[in-house]
């Protein structure tokens, strides 16, 4: 019972990371219907920064907002040099593109910082926190209440202001949100810009636990594909609940099966739940017209 | 029409084959050269899938990891002759292919992708994982082919180097002669068909999940052999060659040449192997340099290099 705790608990950290990142896809996706390959590496981003600005004297919160204001800009970028100018172009092209784009942010990465893995220490120390006979880090809380947060943020955003609609009715119809005066163009920039800095919190959250270095993304970008897929791709909720799901049954894996195996997990998911619903948990029927 | 251009495609594939060695400085090219081959059958075979069929595969490296493992494995455990393995590494690969292809197949777009992506990095993991039948990630020794040893006793003495830039030549010819035979009879105008609209094609007649998986098939096929020619001239395999970046690779060199197109293709195969080993000298900047050309190219000349390059050509003749 402990060790069931014990993976419960692994498996809600890596789950929210793997939620966060399935959001920063939910949003790219829903604002542009890209699906962006280079989402690991703003969670890369976040944690490599990070670390060297804290390595170079900054304090860490300083450095953690320097990261995601610089891993925001990079998503900016992305859009602007890669995405816009491809516009129209087949999903084959786009694949390629955002892959490329990954591909170039690791090799920046190694270029300007290193190859080491890294960390930087915990935000509340390192002592586990007892819970019914299983201990949870301090560092897993801030992970958790961070996708938790975000989460609620994002709703807010989406629910109560004039751009977080404007963002939803481009995802809904992009002509149709021209005619009534919205700035598709910007909303793509936005949401472009908003998903690089909730990968790069992300990345900030983890380090202390899983460790960065610059070839980290790849792996998690495939796991937060397979959760926002798993929950429905372009539903927030269920990327979150996606996200969630997806790191029980890693760590479930993990403790009782295979550790070797465990990252197969993602994979196996994403196959049985394409075969089965490929609309995912929460994702609507849609009917192709021709 | 249509049959001399495949002839002429064909004729200057063999002429570039058979003349570049007249150029090469030292013994190394031979090498560079029989990789590119190598890289260009697997890339032909998605030629057949993602220019022909229009369906995309990220997990091809897997069917090239089962075409390399089987030469390691099947000599050591089965007791078979090297050239068999690599048959036996293409049956498994189409019978695989075939088993998961009419699931997959049903996808589209990015789910496609993602799907046969998920394939691949299975292959790889398992290559990685069973260690005691793989040896893991530091890979195991594929026994020799024996081709070479034979040649010498009949008196014609080559150069590994020599033998496998032959070799793999040859296969790439056949391999490009078969997929252009292919463009034009009914089975490749099927595929071109539901590549343009799946509807308008199953109007008329064309049963799209048979061609689509005929494609797949296919095309793993291509890869399972390019995997085990690999193996067998490397003399060495790890599980690398199933490995997600290698699977990225084909589909960029695909894309990079042309993807509608044989010869683009053995070009992109091309530029894209000899690109790292040009940059060895600055290997930091490797994936720097390759992350831009897959962004480049992709923006600048979405049809990829030489079809763009033979459109400007034919735009200024007219």
């Amino acid at each position: 019972m402990d060790s069931l705790l014990q993976f419960i608990f692994s498996g809600m950290t890596v789950g929210a990371v793997y939620a966060l990142v399935a959001l920063g896809f939910t949003i790219i996706y829903n604002a542009s219907d890209v699906v962006n390959f280079a989402q690991g590496e703003f969670v890369m981003l976040g944690g490599m920064i990070t670390v060297f600005a804290h390595q170079a004297g900054l304090p860490l919160p300083l450095a953690a907002v320097l990261a995601i204001v610089i891993t925001a800009g990079v998503g900016v970028a992305l859009n602007k040099l890669a995405i816009e100018p491809a516009r129209g172009a087949p999903v084959v092209s786009l694949i390629i593109i955002t892959i490329g784009a990954s591909i170039l942010i690791q090799g920046a990465t190694q270029l300007i910082f290193d190859k080491q893995l890294h960390r930087f220490p915990a935000f509340s120390g390192d002592d586990p926190v007892r819970v019914m006979g299983a201990t949870i880090l301090p560092q897993s809380l801030w992970v958790i209440a961070g996708a938790v947060l975000v989460f609620v943020g994002l709703w807010l955003f989406f629910t109560r202001t004039l751009t977080g609609k404007a963002v939803l009715a481009t995802a809904n119809n992009r002509v149709a949100a021209q005619l009534v005066g919205i700035n598709t163009g910007w909303v793509m920039t936005l949401s472009f810009g908003l998903s690089a800095a909730i990968g790069a919190l992300a990345g900030v959250l983890a380090t202390p636990i899983t460790l960065v270095s610059y070839d980290v993304g790849v792996a998690l970008a495939l796991k937060g594909f397979a959760a926002a897929m798993l929950g429905g791709m372009g539903n927030p909720k269920g990327a979150l609940v996606g996200g969630l799901v997806l790191g029980l049954l890693e760590a479930l894996t993990a403790g009782y099966l295979s550790s070797q195996y465990k990252d197969a997990v993602a994979f196996l998911v994403i196959l049985g739940v394409l075969f089965v619903m490929p609309q995912g948990i929460f994702g609507k029927k849609s009917t192709e017209r021709v | 029409m249509a049959a001399r251009r495949k002839w002429i495609q064909l004729a200057v594939l063999a002429l570039l084959i058979a003349v570049l060695p007249l150029f090469f400085p030292s013994g190394y090219y031979y090498r560079v050269g029989a990789l590119i081959f190598v890289n260009a059958l697997a890339v032909v075979g998605l030629v057949i899938l993602i220019g022909y069929a229009g369906q995309i595969s990220l997990g091809h490296a897997g069917f090239a990891g089962i075409g390399a493992y089987a030469c390691a494995l099947a000599p050591e455990h089965l007791g078979l002759h090297p050239s068999l393995a690599l048959v036996l590494g293409a049956v498994v690969s189409g019978v695989v292919a075939l088993l998961i292809g009419r699931p997959i197949l049903r996808l589209k777009g990015y789910y496609l992708a993602v799907a046969t992506l998920g394939f691949g990095i299975l292959v790889s993991m398992v290559l990685t994982n069973e260690r005691a039948l793989t040896g893991g990630p530091d890979g195991m020794q594929v026994e020799d082919l024996g081709l070479r040893a034979l040649l010498r006793d009949l008196g014609w003495r080559l150069s590994g180097g020599e033998f496998w830039y032959g070799a793999s030549g040859i296969v790439l010819l056949i391999g490009a002669w078969l997929a252009l035979n292919l463009y034009d009879s009914p089975t490749g105008r099927a595929m071109r068909a539901l590549h343009g609209s799946e509807v308008a094609a199953a109007t008329v007649g064309v049963d799209v999940a048979q061609q689509k998986l005929r494609a797949f098939v296919i095309s793993a096929v291509y890869a399972s052999v390019a995997g085990s020619m690999l193996a067998l001239q490397n003399g060495y395999i790890t599980p690398d060659v199933a490995g997600f970046m290698h699977s990225i690779e084909m589909v960029t060199m695909a894309v990079l040449g042309g993807v509608g197109s044989v010869l683009g293709a053995t070009l992109g195969a091309a530029i894209l192997t000899l690109l790292p080993q040009v940059l060895t000298v600055f290997a930091e900047y490797e994936q720097l340099v390759l992350g831009a050309v897959m962004i480049l190219v992709m923006i600048f000349l979405p049809q990829g290099l030489l079809p763009s390059i033979a459109r400007r050509i034919r735009g200024r003749g007219e």
